[in-house]
């Protein structure tokens, strides 16, 4: 990049200063913010906020929700992936486009269409009465909406390492007379792993974040359907600021673990690639 | 017949990449599939493996009908175009895979393993991943992968495209000694006439899906059935309207033909010309230095031709006004070639009076 070292000073260090001072305005001084008003009267009261009992189901069922949307779109991912690298078939591009949907749909229109199928309106529900079951304004709700906005996460990884690579070794398998499952595992798993655990991340990520298509679904039955964003929502609009932040507080903290998984499996992922694949 | 083809077709959607193809090849020969690009033969190739099946037509290996016989029950070794080593496995677990996946006792798989490593001389690199290497290295670990299993037929996709042109001929002559030694039937698919000529006992000449003309390298050199075939082996050149040359006024007015550098000799300037009555008048318009000759770029009336020219005879240069004559030449007649020969240079024969 020598043209950028050429490039006049004043125009490096103003793009340099303007970048940091823009980050510093938009991204770090307000998570900041939430830092220091959660700890505003020091540790008990956070220490209160964070244990109160819905404080803490909130943050199970998060934690299920995004396990669950992870694990269902991990299978997913590697399948559609699979699919779309591997075979040749009619509607493949339609596929392709739709996976991306939820990047382009607002998550709130995602909950609604999991109301407009399950919920009182909705034509499944008939069905879903006469055999006890609840999806709307219940975990499966939620479940469903996280898995709708994380969807593309983990194929949108894998599908162009897949891509990249071509058929030849998975072919070089079989032919050697390995079954799906061993060629999956010792031929195919290792090339996309590092792309697969990113996905993963992000996916996680997301999951762990989302309250648009969630709030939706959720109906806010504290205690019972409060993911941990919808619950830091509820806390705030009833002014307990203080309890508000200090919860939000744990989910900048796995924010800011996510992102060190990701700076560690990024690098990791490289520097084995370079080793690996020349 | 240990290989047989016949009739077989396969399309890939508007794609005709097989048409109505038929060959044989006998047990313990090594066979070429030669042809340019997109011509069927990787195709035909993938085929015989079962990596793709035909549409129509009978594959039959050792007798039997394979067509419905999985790949892997084939008894067939195959080395991929880039080798497809499995990157993220030694050298070691990439040659074991086939006995492992047969689930071979360990002791046995370490056995045949080691056999496998000395015979393709990587003894002491078996915990080596691929990138670390060697393009030579690689495809002898590839060649003792397929080789693993013992199969009865192996199967090369172009097996030296990969490796840089000054390693290739050791390969090739190692490969045909590895062949011979083993006495393994084989095919390979390659682009190149010369790689083709140089390794195999029989070659298969594709073009546009279909087989043009099979035979011994010797064979198809000296009697290209069709036009194609005399284009393509040899470093041919066409020529419309090749009864303009002196001895050939017995062609068609815009008769064309094939011919070859050796179909033609370049009287030294200066010197006496034998059978004069039949030479041509010709410029030298380029000289290229070909290592043990030069290569003589000419200008016969509105032709442009390539001879060979000893380094031994006098001197030549650009410009030079030369007596050359024209031997014979291979005459297009429809989708058939004919040996046509200098009607005045008759009693020289009829060209390739040698026997191997």
């Amino acid at each position: 990049m020598a043209y950028v070292r050429e490039e006049r000073g004043w125009a490096r260090l103003i793009l340099i200063t303007v970048s940091f001072l823009f980050v510093a305005l938009m991204l770090i001084l307000p998570l900041a913010q939430v830092l220091s008003k959660a700890f505003e009267h020091g540790i008990k009261p956070f220490w209160e906020a964070v244990s109160d009992e819905y404080s803490v189901k909130a943050a199970r069922l998060s934690a299920l929700t995004a396990i669950l949307a992870v694990l269902l779109n991990t299978f997913f991912g590697i399948a559609a992936a699979w699919a779309i690298t591997r075979f040749a078939f009619r509607g493949k591009g339609f596929l392709i486009t739709i996976i991306d949907i939820p990047f382009a749909v607002s998550p709130v229109i995602a909950g609604l269409v999991f109301v407009m199928t399950f919920g009182r309106l909705g034509w499944a529900y008939p069905f879903l009465q006469e055999h006890d079951l609840k999806i709307i304004f219940a975990t499966p709700g939620l479940v469903l909406a996280t898995i709708f906005v994380t969807l593309p996460f983990v194929a949108r990884e894998i599908i162009p390492v897949l891509a990249a690579r071509g058929t030849d070794e998975e072919e070089a398998a079989v032919l050697m007379g390995a079954g799906l499952w061993r060629t999956f595992w010792k031929v195919t798993l290792p090339h996309i792993r590092w792309a697969l655990l990113y996905g993963i991340i992000l996916c996680s990520a997301r999951a762990m974040g989302e309250f648009g298509a969630v709030s939706v679904v959720s109906g806010h039955l504290r205690g019972k359907t409060n993911t941990l964003p919808l619950h830091i929502e509820i806390l705030f609009r009833e002014y307990h600021t203080l309890q508000s932040f200090s919860v939000a507080t744990i989910l900048v903290i796995v924010a800011i673990l996510i992102l060190i998984a990701r700076h560690v499996v990024e690098r990791v992922g490289r520097k084995e690639a370079e080793y690996y694949v020349r | 017949m240990y290989v047989e083809l016949s009739g077989i077709n396969k399309s890939f959607g508007s794609f005709q990449a097989a048409r109505d193809v038929s060959f044989v090849l006998a047990e313990g020969t090594l066979g070429a599939l030669l042809g340019p690009s997109g011509s069927g033969k990787t195709t035909i190739l993938r085929m015989i493996a079962g990596l793709e099946s035909p549409d129509a037509g009978d594959i039959r290996v050792g007798g039997v009908r394979v067509n419905d016989v999985r790949p892997s029950q084939r008894g067939v070794g195959f080395v991929f175009q880039n080798y497809a080593l499995f990157r993220y496995m030694t050298v070691f677990d990439n040659i074991a895979f086939g006995l492992r996946s047969q689930k071979a006792p360990k002791a046995k798989i370490q056995e045949r393993v080691g056999e496998l490593l000395a015979l393709v001389n990587m003894e002491g690199l078996e915990k080596r991943y691929p990138g670390q290497l060697s393009g030579g290295q690689r495809q002898r670990v590839a060649f003792a992968r397929a080789l693993a299993p013992s199969p009865r037929l192996l199967l090369l996709d172009e097996p030296f495209a990969a490796i840089d042109a000054k390693v290739r001929r050791d390969l090739r002559s190692w490969l045909r000694g590895m062949i011979d030694r083993l006495r393994i039937t084989s095919i390979f698919v390659t682009h190149d006439q010369a790689e083709a000529i140089e390794v195999a006992d029989q070659i298969i000449i594709t073009n546009g899906g279909r087989v043009e003309q099979t035979g011994t390298p010797l064979e198809l050199y000296r009697e290209p059935a069709t036009p194609f075939v005399a284009r393509f082996v040899g470093d041919s050149q066409v020529l419309e309207g090749y009864g303009r040359l002196v001895g050939f006024g017995g062609a068609p007015p815009d008769g064309q033909c094939a011919i070859r550098p050796e179909f033609i000799s370049v009287c030294p300037p200066g010197e006496p010309v034998q059978y004069e009555n039949s030479a041509e008048e010709a410029e030298v318009v380029s000289l290229a230095f070909r290592g043990s000759s030069l290569e003589v770029g000419l200008r016969v009336k509105e032709f442009a031709l390539t001879a060979g020219y000893s380094l031994e005879s006098g001197p030549l240069s650009v410009g030079d006004k030369v007596k050359i004559l024209i031997f014979r030449v291979y005459a297009f007649q429809g989708e058939k070639v004919k040996l046509v020969n200098n009607d005045r240079l008759a009693s020289l024969g009829n060209g390739y009076n040698f026997a191997i």
